[in-house]
């Protein structure tokens, strides 16, 4: 017998007889799970990441845009992939190969040439915030200051006719504003009845 | 199989028509990118036309090395490199797309089911980031009763798990839903690939910050530029979701989330969020880009749009032979490909060699892992006539892989995601094959 299958075979009679009691005191582990590993997250470590924003205007900052504020900083900060009117841009010398189109697009949802834009097709006005907020400009992401992103939200919504040029964005009037097709989605419904071949 | 003739049908002669062949395809039987005729020269003249004609392929040319010595006659390298790499003659590679935000892996040179960790596919939305582990930080708050921040080897500490899983883009293949465009199976559907994921279970960290009353929803965030963000149900993180650091045996490659990343077994590729920095506990979904603009389901026929359609659906290939390939001639091939499922495990994979008409069982090989890519094998004896070869996958649940002609139906023009339809080769008389669209 050679000594590893030895090895093996006293090792399973010993554990065969040995209550788990004290197998737990030998290796040390009691069955629990407190895992003290980690430290805790303080309210700085927290606050320094937690920009999001919900549809509700939770997380949405102090601080107010205008239409002609967002207008100068999307001509600055955006223009150049989104396009001058907002229309996208193809380039392959732009990165990500251009950016999309952000107006436009209504009434095209259910018609093969489909154009899903912030005006036709986003569910909520946060959204666009938020993604401003961590997302945007692609070569500078998370720049832009509460004030830029509300001005910025200002401007792309009116010129998307959805709110009013004069309109001042804030906190208050975000969470308000009803985007064209905020009921143009439904949860998944899905597997569809099962298709029989044979 | 009775007409497996291989071995004796083989000539050197016929290699060396296979050689001089005047065909478009780029590489013989297994095109590779973007290499000229003489890697496929080599290829060939390696063996792998079949392996079977290396007994009568002349000794010396098989034998020849790039410098043209036969590898038994000098000394060869000695151990002195600290990471391994393939072989020189390999140049099998990953696809980027317009743009550079992906790339595709070369599903029509995989063999088995573990996608190599550097032809995993990728996608990302602002770049791939580079990130010091040392440096890098999750913290866990919102609706908990502790927040808490873990290093990289704060997680490592954890009781681990490890599972083979499939990751697939939940845009993979939204071309072929619409044209026959796309040459190769790399092209067509090549944001697909398994690794051997290891980490932490989300359901051991949710269990260490404590959980609130009304807690139903998780945001999980990424370190990237794009800051790339998905809400996800509190069911599924204490289901099966982990946060893994480790891929096919090593830390994450940094297109696929180094130093860790949010695994979600079955769900589209998406919500496996990269480089995670941040889960926040709340008690509604917080409608980020990419689960309301993005990664939502247009339906043309209606105009309205499937929300939070995570699950990836029953789907197969057939990976060899594929688009752009070129078969040498009649004979035995073993048809193969990939089968997964986001629902539940593979049942069965069915393989036509007649566009349809007739259906009939593939292998599959062992093991068949829930949530994994399935490698199955159908042995073809072709007859040197045209055929239009397809395959068609059933998970446990009963769904079966649905035609394009279903989903064109249920769906209209317009499913840019989670596009699953039956993909159909063409393998004309001369051998070459080519992507078809389905009847």
């Amino acid at each position: 017998m050679s000594s590893r299958l030895k090895f093996v075979l006293i090792g399973t009679a010993v554990l065969s007889v040995l209550p788990l009691t004290v197998w737990a005191q030998q290796t040390g582990y009691s069955g629990g799970a407190d895992y003290s590993f980690g430290t805790p997250a303080s309210k700085a470590d927290i606050e320094a990441w937690d920009k999001d924003v919900r549809p509700d205007g939770m997380g949405l900052p102090a601080g107010s845009g205008t239409y002609k504020a967002g207008a100068q900083l999307y001509a600055e900060q955006c223009a150049s992939c989104h396009g001058a009117k907002l229309e996208g841009v193809r380039d392959p010398n732009l990165p990500q190969g251009g950016a999309p189109a952000l107006i436009g697009g209504r009434g095209t949802l259910n018609t093969p040439k489909f154009k899903q834009t912030v005006e036709s097709y986003w569910p909520y006005a946060s959204t666009l915030f938020d993604y401003i907020t961590r997302a945007m400009p692609y070569t500078a992401p998370g720049s832009l200051k509460p004030d830029e992103v509300y001005a910025l939200t200002e401007y792309i919504l009116a010129e998307g006719n959805i709110v009013p040029k004069s309109a001042v964005m804030d906190a208050k009037s975000l969470a308000k504003v009803q985007m064209p097709n905020k009921d143009g989605f439904y949860p998944d419904n899905r597997p569809y009845p099962v298709r029989k071949y044979d | 199989m009775d007409d497996n003739t291989v071995g004796e049908a083989v000539t050197e002669a016929e290699v060396e028509r296979a050689l001089e062949s005047d065909c478009e395809c780029r590489d013989g039987m297994f095109p590779q990118g973007k290499i000229g005729t003489s890697s496929r020269r080599a290829f060939l003249r390696s063996g792998g036309l079949l392996t079977a004609a290396a007994a009568i392929v002349p000794v010396k040319a098989l034998a020849q090395d790039a410098s043209g010595e036969a590898p038994w006659s000098v000394p060869g390298r000695i151990a002195k490199s600290d990471y391994g790499t393939r072989a020189s003659f390999e140049k099998v590679a990953r696809l980027a797309s317009f743009g550079g935000t992906s790339s595709l892996t070369p599903l029509q040179a995989s063999t088995g089911i573990i996608t190599p960790s550097g032809l995993h596919f990728e996608r990302h939305h602002n770049g791939i980031p580079t990130i010091d582990p040392a440096q890098h930080r999750l913290i866990i708050h919102g609706m908990v009763d502790k927040p808490m921040k873990y290093s990289v080897e704060d997680l490592k500490r954890f009781p681990s798990t490890s599972r083979i899983l499939f990751v697939e883009c939940s845009g993979n293949s939204n071309a072929a839903s619409r044209s026959a465009s796309q040459k190769t199976a790399q092209e067509a559907h090549g944001l697909t690939s398994t690794s051997e994921w290891t980490g932490v279970k989300l359901s051991t960290l949710l269990a260490q910050v404590g959980i609130k009353d009304g807690a139903a929803w998780v945001l999980a965030e990424g370190s990237d530029g794009a800051m790339l963000s998905r809400s996800v149900p509190i069911d599924k993180m204490l289901d099966d979701a982990m946060v893994a650091y480790a891929q096919n045996g090593e830390a994450i490659r940094p297109e696929n989330g180094y130093p860790m990343r949010l695994i979600l077994p079955g769900w589209e590729g998406n919500i496996n969020v990269k480089w995670l920095r941040r889960l926040k506990i709340g008690d509604k979904p917080f409608m980020t880009r990419e689960e309301t603009s993005k990664y939502t389901d247009l339906i043309t026929l209606t105009g309205k749009a499937r929300q939070f359609s995570w699950v990836m659906e029953a789907k197969s290939l057939i990976t060899f032979p594929s688009g752009d390939m070129r078969l040498p001639g009649k004979g035995f091939y073993e048809i193969t490909g990939l089968a997964w499922s986001g629902r539940a495990p593979i049942e069965r994979v069915e393989v036509t060699t007649d566009g349809g008409k007739t259906w009939a069982l593939a292998s599959l090989q062992e093991p068949v892992l829930p949530k994994a890519h399935v490698r199955f094998r159908f042995p073809w004896a072709w007859d040197g006539t045209e055929a239009i070869i397809e395959s068609r996958a059933t998970d446990q649940t009963g769904y079966v892989q649905p035609t394009k002609a279903f989903l064109t139906a249920t769906e209209g023009v317009g499913p840019t995601y989670h596009y699953n339809g039956i993909q159909s080769w063409k393998v004309a008389a001369d051998g070459s094959v080519s992507n078809v669209l389905q009847a």
